[in-house]
């Protein structure tokens, strides 16, 4: 109940931020022109709105749960509204979900619109959708849910520019962190090669929500591996709200 | 009697500067506020109310120092179930209307159906916004957000209601009603601590006080005992009579055309004073006895420290 009044409070607030709008029109103007530029290829049309599309939705969904997720923490305490909420019968870990739910549930309303968008577009071209394509935009909205509880985790403690750059630094290294992977097989076995494998374990690795190949392409996705990547997002998600409270749990409001 | 709030030897300290240099705010706070009375806490400017009562509602976290709401630990929920808060200079979410900002927090009481929408029609009632109930907070006046503030402080009837500076940046009027809410609250029976500087409006209303001077309490009591009935002077003003013959009597303090001030320290002298009006046809315009005033202890003891 406490959680839920914070996180529709948080809703209202986020969805009246203009930035928002702006990044979704963004995200509309690209997810437009990938009709154009499907126009311009020669070869399957439907497989460049696909690719362009759904790269489009994460990229600025990423970039919504960054810009709204690193000040909504920061502002509560910067104009001080923190300091009547937190007088109240409320835990701290109960603020912090409440912001996290709030902002989940505007992303969620942005990646349904961004959806309309791309299956318009989609339609232009043909009448046939694979489910597939909506298990790519679930794991989207994982992968945001991850990201927003980052960028949670860094305004728990830091400015809105510096949690910005943290978090976009989270997402580029989460995507190309399996390059690591790749390094690891050429290494000789010793000091490094074991550094590799630590770094490998610790820092996340995004393109497990990344199927747009298989979609693309109509590869098949396995089942366990869309499971798995669901309990990976689920359990790094957990881990980051978890340091994030015990964090905010013993910060003093100033 | 379970006191309605009991700190003892309250510390904390801040770090200044990029280095682990602390700079101490808090130095041993000790004090005890009784069920049912207005108790005001006084100091300069940075002398330690505010982190003192941000101590209270758990927004810092003191060094060493316990602090008991009704008998409960400060932290806990049972203790902010009891308690309302209105910070200094409050700042509320602007793009909510007042009733829709009371609504939201009285979800964080469990408040809900017909109670919920009574009281906050009554709160709204109470801080005299009712034609301003549907209005966005953005577009509320300085002496208006204090009063919404006032009203969430009261959304879950708290038996202690903690007001940071209430009447700090209102017009005489605001702080009139203010005050009234505030006397209105002790005849309830509930117990409000009030920081401020302004001293008039404490010795007003407030039943005991605790003066803080650079983190500590230096004096504390019964408003009625740390004020004396000692008259220190008396005001006159007096017209009609030769200056001259008043020299010895008083010390001259202006005079504007026929008026004479004059600031007498004797009985003897003021009695001459008024035998020397009388067999001249003079006459009296003002007596004023002056006592000690809760401001010459305030600055007395932040001039001693």
């Amino acid at each position: 109940m406490k959680i839920r009044a914070i996180a529709l409070n948080t809703f209202k607030e986020a969805i009246k931020d203009r930035i928002l709008y702006l990044v979704l029109f963004f995200a509309a103007v690209c997810l437009i022109l990938s009709r154009l530029l499907a126009l311009l290829t020669v070869g399957d049309q439907v497989k460049i709105i696909t690719d362009v599309g759904l790269a489009s939705i994460s990229l600025f969904g990423t970039l919504m749960a960054i810009l709204i997720g690193t000040g909504l923490v920061y502002k509560e305490i910067d104009k001080k509204t923190i300091f009547t909420l937190l007088s109240k019968p409320i835990h701290r870990y109960q603020f912090l979900l409440g912001k996290f739910f709030g902002l989940l549930l505007t992303l969620l309303v942005m990646l349904l619109l961004m959806t309309v968008i791309f299956l318009v577009m989609l339609f232009l071209h043909t009448i046939h959708v694979e489910w597939s394509l909506f298990i790519a935009i679930c794991l989207i909205f994982i992968e945001l849910a991850l990201i927003t509880s980052v960028a949670i985790l860094f305004s728990t403690f830091s400015t809105p520019i510096l949690s910005s750059v943290f978090t976009l630094a989270f997402y580029l290294i989460g995507h190309f962190s399996w390059g690591l992977e790749t390094l690891m097989t050429k290494m000789p076995p010793g000091f490094s090669k074991t550094l590799a494998q630590i770094f490998h374990t610790l820092l996340p690795d995004l393109e497990n929500f990344n199927f747009k190949t298989e979609i693309v392409h109509h590869l098949p996705i396995p089942s366990e591996v869309i499971g798995l990547s669901v309990l990976y997002g689920i359990l790094y998600t957990t881990l980051v709200l978890g340091v994030a409270m015990l964090i905010f749990r013993k910060r003093d409001f100033v | 009697m379970v006191e309605a709030l009991k700190i003892t030897n309250l510390h904390k300290s801040f770090k200044t500067g990029f280095f682990f240099k602390r700079k101490k705010i808090l130095k041993g706070i000790t004090l005890t506020v009784d069920k049912g009375d207005i108790f005001g806490y006084l100091g300069p400017n940075g002398a330690g109310k505010t982190t003192t009562i941000k101590c209270i509602m758990g927004l810092i976290f003191p060094e060493i120092g316990e602090i008991r709401i009704l008998g409960q630990p400060h932290l806990s929920l049972k203790a902010k179930e009891h308690i309302g808060f209105l910070p200094e200079n409050p700042y509320f979410y602007d793009y909510l209307t007042a009733a829709d900002f009371l609504r939201f927090y009285s979800q964080l009481f469990q408040l809900r159906g017909e109670e919920r929408d009574k009281r906050i029609e009554g709160l709204i009632k109470l801080v005299d916004l009712e034609k301003y109930a549907d209005l966005q907070l953005r577009k509320f006046s300085r002496g208006m957000l204090q009063r919404i503030g006032l009203a969430q402080a009261l959304l879950n009837e708290p038996e202690l209601v903690m007001l940071d500076e209430p009447l700090g940046g209102l017009d005489p009027i605001g702080r009139k009603e203010i005050r009234d809410i505030i006397i209105r609250l002790r005849e309830e029976g509930k117990t409000v601590f009030l920081s401020s500087h302004i001293l008039q409006d404490i010795e007003m209303i407030c039943d005991r006080v605790a003066i803080i001077v650079n983190g500590e309490i230096v004096n504390a009591g019964r408003l009625s005992d740390l004020i004396s009935e000692k008259v220190f002077f008396t005001e006159v003003i007096v017209s009609g009579i030769d200056a001259e013959k008043l020299e010895n009597l008083g010390d001259s303090i202006d005079s504007h055309g026929e008026k004479i001030f004059l600031k007498v320290y004797d009985d003897a002298k003021l009695e001459s004073i008024l035998q020397l009006v009388e067999s001249q046809k003079g006459r009296i315009h003002s007596l004023i006895p002056r006592t000690e005033t809760l401001e010459d202890i305030f600055v007395g003891v932040v001039k001693r420290q």
